[in-house]
């Protein structure tokens, strides 16, 4: 599947102590991990666990109060605006501009990264192609149901073909088989050699990923495969898990 | 005001419509719930859950139909309606700029009656968040903010609480705490209306709706839907398991395949033997296969019921 | 497209309908003996884009009550037997009374009225060698010396007051629907007027100490003192105040977020204050359609008020048209955002 990958772009992100404080409260504590390249990353948490902080650095949009971390082979604290040219986002909340038409958000964030007019027109074609959205081209993306939005914004942010793309709870509220034809994409996008970093609060989607962290109080938990993990807590499915780790939280969530 | 027919019924909807400039957000709904009943309407965002809580919490009108709630006709009556009942709405709704205790004591005057009245009411919840009871309550993180509501949501003892998307958002920890309090409530005598996007927390209900489109896919209590299921379901696994879903899909007696956590699951035609499947897959290169039949969950119901949904 | 037709219609205003300039100020004469001297100079005053002759007055009393029910703002006085002591004498008085709670406009009336007896006197000169010489004799009445806080302070309390009322309370009620406080309070059994009433309940209180503050600095730094009754100003103030109030209650209820209330508010209240009211232009300077439209702004209403038994020392009957007009605004305002006013989200 990965055959093209070169030894030296091998690892995507890698993190050593990351930390993030916020006064007194270290929000983000000491986490070192590494993701290699074409992999689904799953990064998830309790509410407050400090997924949002972690992740926010390692999209350079914040700046760690100790530790390193390159993402892209670039690194977060000096080469921020590389690290941003080399990545893609997505969340539930920011997605497309709604009062733009569908080409024009293409056209738009293709524009952003820099992309040239020939290029972004090419690859226009071929996603219409692909999502069959030919007929949609002209619509303004508000009047597209929930789940096409979901499935354009991705591949917007996929548009540029960035070496990793941050997802943060990218299916929150969208139906069983939109959120599963979305995992689909999220597997192709993967196959294609874009490293997927995904927070979620569907556990069985945490079941998709190739390997799950989980954070409780700042901290990594516990780092594996799916599989791996539900062996080592001895749990029937990733909630079971998930459950035993983050009960373990001693940080008063308040 | 109306007859009441059954004083066992909570509430009661009939051919509710509700439209909003080109939207239809919801088709000529009808369901009822019975006393002391915790009752989850579950479907994903836009389905028309909001809509069907905000007319039954007198909040708008619905074009067509009609509805009670405790006996009250919604239009008519709805001052009643406004006295017995509590409401979460989806949006965090409170003071932020208040403390958590200002809050608390905001809203059981808003209802004329006093924190201490219904104390032992709240006081489960409450006591998790008391020890920041002088925090402000935008100060505070998603899972107590979510026992902050709903404490106030309650102060006035309502007859039936309704609650819309509590857990959207919540991680699975939180989610399952609120749901062990909503089955105290439930002791208490309170009737629930819940709302949620998770299919997962459809078996901690009495009855469920599942909502797509603007109109209920199917009510009926978590076991019947299951059993409603009527074929047999398998989980399939591989070592690959995304081309295990890719050949599953292009094979002709695979009716329906959808990757649900670490199996695929899948229905099968009628004279279609998993051996033929398994003997196929190997073929086609996979290893590890693994094909067993197991128990619907509500998801899957969901799922197969939608299919049938224009989509 | 608000954006887009705002600069136009503003250029638009300032510039052909919004000028300070003096044009056709009501002018009341009097005049005892109606001879061709006193008679052409009155016509030259009436001939000047300057100024219009609105009354004729016959006695002292009458221009008073030109004055005082505001139907002239300039008054020209010709002394008893003008035109006799003008030819015999070699000089005669002519007395110009401005009404001077805009001081800078009644200087321009002097000034103007000023030139215009001037170059009359000089037309006169070569015809008649024995003419002599007329003294005119200015009076700034109301504010005699000329202090411009005079205009500014009325001006100040209209619009804090509408302000304060009108763009606060909208927000702070616009502010739940957006928060989704509101549903929490639709659905309770408090009765939504009660609602209402306790979210304006501040901003009423807030308004009477901004009422207060201005009224103290006022009087005791800028030494504009209240001329009229004190008691009669407070009634008047808070009977704007419960008119701005209810505007704003009435923003509030077309309103769903607080961007537009705030855009309405400034837009549609501040502007008119500013523009329409005669805080800043005379609103006699105006074009007939936007003296039409300032008969809506209540602030114009309201700052006539003031000036009448701040400045003029007038008492609360000669304001009667002012009153009458916010209270009919008032109760107008109020049907409408009680019948705007709904149950229910929508």
């Amino acid at each position: 599947m990965n055959e093209i990958i070169k030894p030296s772009v091998e690892k995507v992100i890698v993190t050593e102590n990351l930390t993030k404080k916020f006064g007194h409260f270290t929000a983000v504590d000491h986490i070192s991990f590494e993701v290699k390249r074409g992999e689904i990353f799953g990064f998830l948490g309790a509410n407050g666990a400090g997924k949002t902080t972690a992740m926010r650095m390692l999209c350079g949009l914040s700046k760690p109060t100790s530790g390193n971390g390159t993402v892209a082979g670039f690194d977060i604290l000096k080469q921020s605006e590389m690290v941003k040219k080399n990545i893609g986002y997505m969340s539930q909340k920011f997605s497309l501009y709604d009062d733009l038409k569908v080409w024009e958000n293409i056209e738009l964030f293709g524009g952003i990264y820099g992309m040239t007019d020939s290029e972004i027109k090419l690859k226009t074609d071929e996603l219409m192609a692909k999502l069959n959205f030919e007929n949609e081209r002209n619509s303004l993306v508000k009047s597209l149901p929930l789940g096409f939005k979901q499935k354009l914004a991705f591949s917007v942010s996929i548009f540029h073909t960035p070496k990793v793309v941050f997802l943060d709870e990218p299916t929150g509220g969208v139906d069983p088989i939109t959120r599963r034809k979305f995992w689909e994409l999220i597997y192709e996008a993967a196959a294609s050699g874009i490293t997927v970093f995904v927070t979620t609060h569907y556990m069985d989607e945490a079941e998709y990923c190739n390997r799950v962290s989980i954070m409780v109080d700042g901290r990594i938990e516990a780092l594996d495969s799916p599989a791996n993990l539900k062996e080592q807590y001895n749990a029937r499915n990733m909630d079971g898990v998930f459950q035993q780790l983050a009960r373990k939280a001693k940080r008063i969530d308040a | 005001m109306n007859i009441i027919h059954n004083n066992n019924i909570a509430v009661s909807c009939a051919g509710i419509s509700k439209h909003y400039k080109k939207v239809q957000a919801l088709k000529n709904v009808s369901f009822e719930v019975s006393k002391g009943e915790i009752f989850g309407i579950i479907g994903p965002d836009g389905a028309g859950k909001t809509s069907l809580f905000r007319i039954l919490t007198t909040l708008i009108l619905a074009d067509n139909g009609t509805a009670t709630v405790n006996g009250f006709d919604v239009v008519k009556n709805y001052k009643n309606i406004r006295e017995c009942v509590g409401y979460m709405p989806g949006k965090f709704s409170l003071y932020q700029d208040l403390t958590v205790e200002e809050n608390l004591e905001f809203f059981a005057t808003v209802f004329n009656t006093s924190i201490k009245e219904n104390y032992d009411l709240i006081k489960d919840i409450y006591v998790q968040i008391e020890p920041f009871k002088t925090r402000r309550a935008g100060k505070l993180s998603g899972g107590m903010k979510q026992k902050l509501a709903l404490s106030c949501a309650l102060i006035h003892k309502p007859a039936v609480l309704f609650l819309d998307e509590p857990t959207t958002g919540v991680d699975p920890v939180s989610r399952k705490e609120f749901w062990g309090m909503l089955k105290n409530l439930k002791k208490q005598g309170i009737t629930i209306l819940v709302s949620t996007p998770y299919m997962d927390e459809a078996s901690l209900c009495d009855r469920i709706g599942l909502i797509q489109n603007g109109s209920f896919l199917t009510i009926d209590t978590p076991e019947e839907i299951i059993a409603g299921f009527g074929q047999r379901l398998w989980a399939a696994h591989s070592k690959n398991m995304n081309k295990l879903l890719t050949d599953l899909r292009s094979n002709a007696d695979v009716k329906s395949s959808f990757a649900f956590g670490d199996a695929v699951h899948i229905t099968l035609n009628e004279d279609y033997k998993t051996e033929q499947l398994r003997h196929e897959l190997e073929v086609k290169g996979h290893t590890g296969i693994s094909i067993r039949t197991i128990k619907p969950g509500i998801e899957d119901c969901f799922m197969e019921l939608s299919k049938s949904e224009k989509y | 497209m608000i954006l887009l037709l705002m600069p136009v219609i503003q250029i638009i205003l300032f510039g052909f309908a919004m000028s300070t300039e003096v044009k056709n100020t009501k002018v009341v004469v009097l005049a005892n003996q109606a001879d061709e001297v006193t008679r052409q100079l009155i016509e030259r005053i009436d001939a000047s884009q300057y100024f219009e002759i609105a009354v004729i007055a016959h006695n002292s009393g009458d221009v008073d009550n030109a004055f005082r029910d505001g139907t002239a703002k300039l008054a020209i006085i010709f002394e008893n037997g003008f035109s006799k002591k003008l030819t015999h004498e070699g000089k005669a008085h002519i007395q110009l009374i401005a009404d001077a709670t805009d001081p800078n406009a009644a200087t321009s009336f002097v000034f103007y009225a000023g030139n215009i007896i001037n170059s009359y006197q000089q037309e006169l000169m070569p015809v008649q060698s024995a003419a002599g010489l007329i003294q005119p004799e200015v009076k700034m009445l109301y504010n005699p010396q000329m202090i411009s806080a005079y205009n500014f302070v009325p001006g100040v309390l209209g619009m804090i007051m509408l302000l304060i009322c009108a763009m606060m309370t909208s927000i702070a009620i616009v502010r739940e629907k957006e928060m989704g406080t509101m549903e929490i309070l639709l659905v309770s059994p408090m009765k939504p007027i009660y609602t209402m009433l306790s979210k304006i309940a501040p901003y009423f209180v807030l308004s009477v100490i901004n009422f207060a503050t201005i009224m103290l600095l006022s009087v005791y730094v800028l030494h504009v003192p209240v001329a009229g009754s004190f008691i009669s100003l407070v009634l008047v103030s808070l009977l704007y105040i419960f008119v701005s109030l209810a505007l704003g209650l009435l923003i509030s209820t077309i309103t769903s977020t607080q961007l537009a209330a705030m855009f309405i508010s400034g837009m549609g209240l501040m502007l008119p204050v500013m523009l329409l009211s005669g805080m800043i232009f005379p609103i006699e300077n105006m074009p007939g359609i936007l003296r039409f439209i300032s008969n809506f702004v209540p602030a114009r209403w309201y700052i006539d008020a003031v000036k009448t038994i701040m400045i003029k020392g007038l008492s609360i009957t000669e304001v009667g048209t002012d009153v009458a007009v916010l209270s009919v605004m008032a109760v107008l305002l109020v049907i409408a955002s009680v019948k705007k006013f709904k149950v229910r989200l929508e």
